[in-house]
């Protein structure tokens, strides 16, 4: 069978090494798992773009260190520039999975406010540090709930339902509140963001434990593989047995969770349950995960790269307050970088077969 | 009438690994309808791609009304007067019946659309084509089949067309549709458009065309036939005895295999039906058994798979998998109880084509690669291996991205998913689409290798030898009808081609 033959040929010719050494290779190769975490660390598709985000960032601090000297490089600064991304570093966790999965979470930051000032109410507050906490994730895992059944079951557009969701969950949390800043009476919540462990703030290692747990679902857990499988390719997914609606809409509980999350460290920094909290999260967040590498259309992103667009976003805002630049400024800048990634993505993809 | 408007001759066309046409000849007058017969395969998708400018032939001249013309491109065929209906009409849902009838080319002044002449002109065409009745406001998206096909025509004529080409336009019409399309065409042909129709519907041939050309690997076997007057045995015998090398494995021994007990049943459908796809369908696979469902595109076959496989929710029977009932339209119960699918389009409805070849073989099996939903990934990794290696598969490298796979491989990805799902029926649509000759050959002994394993297969193809080659025992079914059963032993190609051509009665 000459067909046969020359495409035998044709594989192997690929790959050098004769019949039998090609079959050790492969057994050698599933066993060897092992070594090749560390490039999985950093998400199979997007290592490139995650060393090429670490770039800007070793140039950001560059130009940080020379423009601001006396400050740039301070150890107060770098806490600082990660308190600043801990809120917004927990709810682009979340996003990251809803978009990996084929959909977008436009609720967010409302979804923080409203579990802020539920959190926040006279009555919450009179159950103690564990009533307002787990009002909070409740709250943002409800929302969260509320979002997917629309979604997968209401068969509605993530983008109509979530939209919806930042409307409504806002003036509930307006409603609520009377519009008025709830002030936090017990003492152990403001601690939450008070208590440095080895001159870290406690955010930072809630960010932190986020991000292990959500690196190690996305990418060792059936839950990640499937998330990738339904936002790849939604169809095959289902066709192959995977339950897609109940899925997706674990997805957004899950970026509701989130920002239940999100909710008690802004509430405790600022010591206030408000309905303005988190107003354009969903922005940053959004930004933050299509900077990281993750296809809007779903199915390929990295985890690791988000952080890094956080990283990325927090690191130029604070070097432009460090040289008394105006926001207006900074925003068109970031504009620019959100337009750069998506180029560089376009670019990227292109060249990959 | 006596020189062709068209006259394409000795057309090449290669693919990688596939002559998909191989020096055909066809000519075309003003005014005819020139009929297009070859079984699946046989070229004639191929054939319209290059007349309507999508493919470039690699040999051959094409003569358009005594000049030798190119097509580089679909404008260009367009230009000339060449338009070109296929199965899945190419209409914008969104937009009005006018909007769609003059897509492109819009009345327009300045830029601004001139709605009023739009509407205007559209029902003109529309009452040249004798449906008057069809709203030209009306949004395309909202209109039945039937109507979206004469739209689709009206735009055709949008444009100074001299020659459409109808690509199975029968298939999804219901028979009174279809005596309206034939009134259409003969008036479309009376003011001297030709027309290049394609169908398998012998009966359809018989009462519309005028000649008929038939096709078999790529090469034209017969032209100039009389579509009224030539014999059905003729047509048939020059379309089958394809010379294509089916390469099928042997089937076991019947006396042997099967003496100590009978084999357990694995499926069991009764009285199945869809309204408008299948009705009153009842089959029994048994383990190690290949059952072959042979039929054209609109008898039903596909769907009666995506129904057994709760894809689709059957308005009556039931399906039971090793003597229990299934839960209808639930792939998730389909799929756990051990039912497998490799579907038609494996591209977009089997393949994460952004995943390595690893996770697309492990995709139905997670689970057991888990514990508290935690991934055993060595596990994983070596078992894709260990399926990839035993399926032959290239690259073997788990590893390597799904995308770079060539067709046969890709297929070979989808059964090993089932494989390792230990899946006791696997549903195969279309298993050898877009494979080519020598990884086809392996596909089968896969198959048939399976079955030998125990397994049940439930197999679709819309070619003929491939059903008769593989299969143990044969379906036909016609217009959503099982129509006749058989050992496969039993059936000759003709008499499948006879049956499931035959065409309806009631036209």
């Amino acid at each position: 069978m000459p067909v046969l033959a020359s495409l035998r040929t044709g594989m192997s010719g690929q790959r050098r090494p004769p019949a039998d050494e090609h079959t050790r290779v492969e057994a050698a190769a599933a066993e060897a798992a092992q070594p090749q975490r560390r490039l999985v660390l950093l998400g199979a598709a997007g290592e490139a773009r995650s060393l090429g985000l670490i770039g800007v960032l070793v140039l950001l601090g560059i130009v940080g260190a020379v423009t601001a000297p006396a400050s740039f490089l301070t150890t107060s600064n770098l806490v600082n520039i990660l308190t600043t991304a801990s809120v917004i570093g927990v709810v682009t966790v979340g996003m990251t999975f809803v978009i990996i999965g084929g959909g977008i979470d436009l609720s967010v930051g409302a979804m923080i406010a409203l579990a802020s000032v539920w959190s926040t109410t006279l009555a919450t507050q009179s159950h103690g540090l564990g009533g307002m906490l787990f009002s909070a994730l409740l709250v943002g895992a409800g929302a969260g709930l509320v979002n997917g059944i629309l979604i997968s079951y209401g068969r509605l557009v993530p983008f109509i339902v979530t939209l919806a969701m930042l409307v409504s969950a806002r003036g509930l949390a307006e409603q609520l509140s009377n519009r008025r800043s709830q002030i936090v009476e017990v003492p152990s919540f403001a601690d939450i963001a008070l208590t440095r462990v080895l001159g870290v703030p406690m955010l930072v290692y809630i960010l932190a434990a986020v991000c292990v747990v959500g690196w190690l679902v996305l990418n060792r857990t059936t839950f990640g593989r499937r998330t990738f499988a339904i936002g790849g390719n939604p169809e095959a997914a289902r066709l192959a047995g995977i339950d897609v609606k109940r899925h997706t809409t674990l997805l957004y509980v899950l970026s509701g969770l989130c920002c239940g999350i999100a909710a008690i460290m802004l509430t405790a920094q600022t010591n206030t349950g408000a309905s303005t909290h988190g107003q354009l999260y969903e922005l940053d967040a959004i930004a933050a995960v299509i900077i990281g590498g993750t296809l809007l259309s779903g199915g390929r992103g990295s985890l690791v790269g988000s952080l890094l667009g956080v990283g990325v976003f927090t690191t130029i805002t604070n070097l432009f307050i460090l040289n008394n630049l105006s926001t207006p400024i900074q925003n068109i800048a970031k504009g620019a970088i959100i337009v750069a990634a998506v180029l560089l993505q376009l670019r990227s993809r292109a060249a990959s077969p | 009438m006596t020189s062709p408007l068209l006259a394409m001759s000795g057309i090449v066309k290669l693919f990688p690994g596939v002559r998909a046409l191989d020096g055909v000849d066809l000519d075309v007058r003003a005014g005819e309808v020139h009929c297009l017969l070859g079984q699946n395969g046989a070229g004639k998708s191929t054939l319209i791609k290059v007349l309507s400018g999508a493919h470039q032939p690699d040999a051959g001249s094409i003569r358009w009304d005594g000049d030798d013309v190119r097509l580089p491109t679909p404008i260009a065929a367009m230009r000339l007067g060449i338009a070109s209906i296929y199965q899945e009409l190419d209409l914008v849902d969104g937009l009005s019946v006018a909007e769609n009838v003059f897509l492109g080319h819009e009345h327009a002044r300045y830029g601004v659309v001139r709605r009023g002449d739009l509407h205007a002109a559209a029902t003109k065409l529309l009452h040249r084509l004798g449906h008057g009745e069809i709203p030209a406001r009306h949004e395309v998206g909202r209109l039945p089949t039937a109507g979206k096909q004469i739209v689709s025509i009206a735009r055709a004529l949008s444009h100074d067309t001299r020659l459409i080409v109808m690509d199975e336009p029968s298939a999804t019409l219901a028979h009174d549709e279809v005596a309206n399309l034939f009134r259409v065409i003969r008036e479309l042909t009376a003011s001297g458009v030709a027309v290049v129709y394609i169908s398998h519907r012998l009966e359809e041939i018989r009462e519309i065309g005028d000649r008929v050309t038939v096709l078999k690997d790529g090469r034209t076997v017969a032209t100039g036939l009389d579509a009224k007057t030539t014999p059905t045995p003729q047509i048939v015998s020059l379309m089958t005895g394809r010379s294509i090398e089916y390469v099928f494995p042997p089937r076991p021994d019947p006396t042997a295999g099967r003496r100590a007990q009978a084999p357990a049943l694995v499926l069991r459908v009764d009285g199945l039906a869809r309204r408008g796809e299948f009705e009153d369908v009842s089959f029994t696979v048994h383990a190690g058994e290949i059952v072959g469902l042979a039929g054209l595109v609109g008898s039903g076959r596909s769907e009666i798979l995506e129904t057994v496989y709760g894809a689709r929710k059957p308005h009556a029977g039931r399906v039971l998998f090793n003597q229990e009932p299934l839960r209808p339209g639930s792939v998730t119960a389909a799929v756990a109880a051990g039912i497998g699918l490799a579907p038609e389009e494996r591209k977009s409805q089997a393949l994460f084509l952004q995943q390595s070849i690893a996770h697309n073989v492990t995709a139905a099996a997670l689970p057991s690669y888990s514990r508290f939903g935690w991934l055993d990934r060595v596990r994983e990794l070596a078992d894709a291996g260990r399926q990839t290696r035993a399926l032959d598969l290239r690259p073997a490298d788990p590893r390597r991205g799904i995308r770079t796979l060539s067709g046969g491989n890709q297929q070979k990805a989808v059964v090993a998913r089932w494989l390792l799902k230990d899946c006791k029926l696997l549903l195969l649509d279309e298993p050898t689409r877009g494979v080519d000759i020598g990884a086809r050959a392996e596909l089968y002994g896969l198959i048939r290798r399976l079955a030998d394993s125990g397994v049940g297969v439930l197999l679709v193809s819309s070619e003929v030898p491939e059903v008769l080659g593989l299969a143990d025992r044969v379906l036909v079914l016609r217009e959503g009808r099982v129509v006749h059963r058989a050992d496969a032993r039993d059936l000759a190609e003709h008499d499948v081609l006879d049956l499931v051509m035959e065409g309806t009665h009631a036209i």
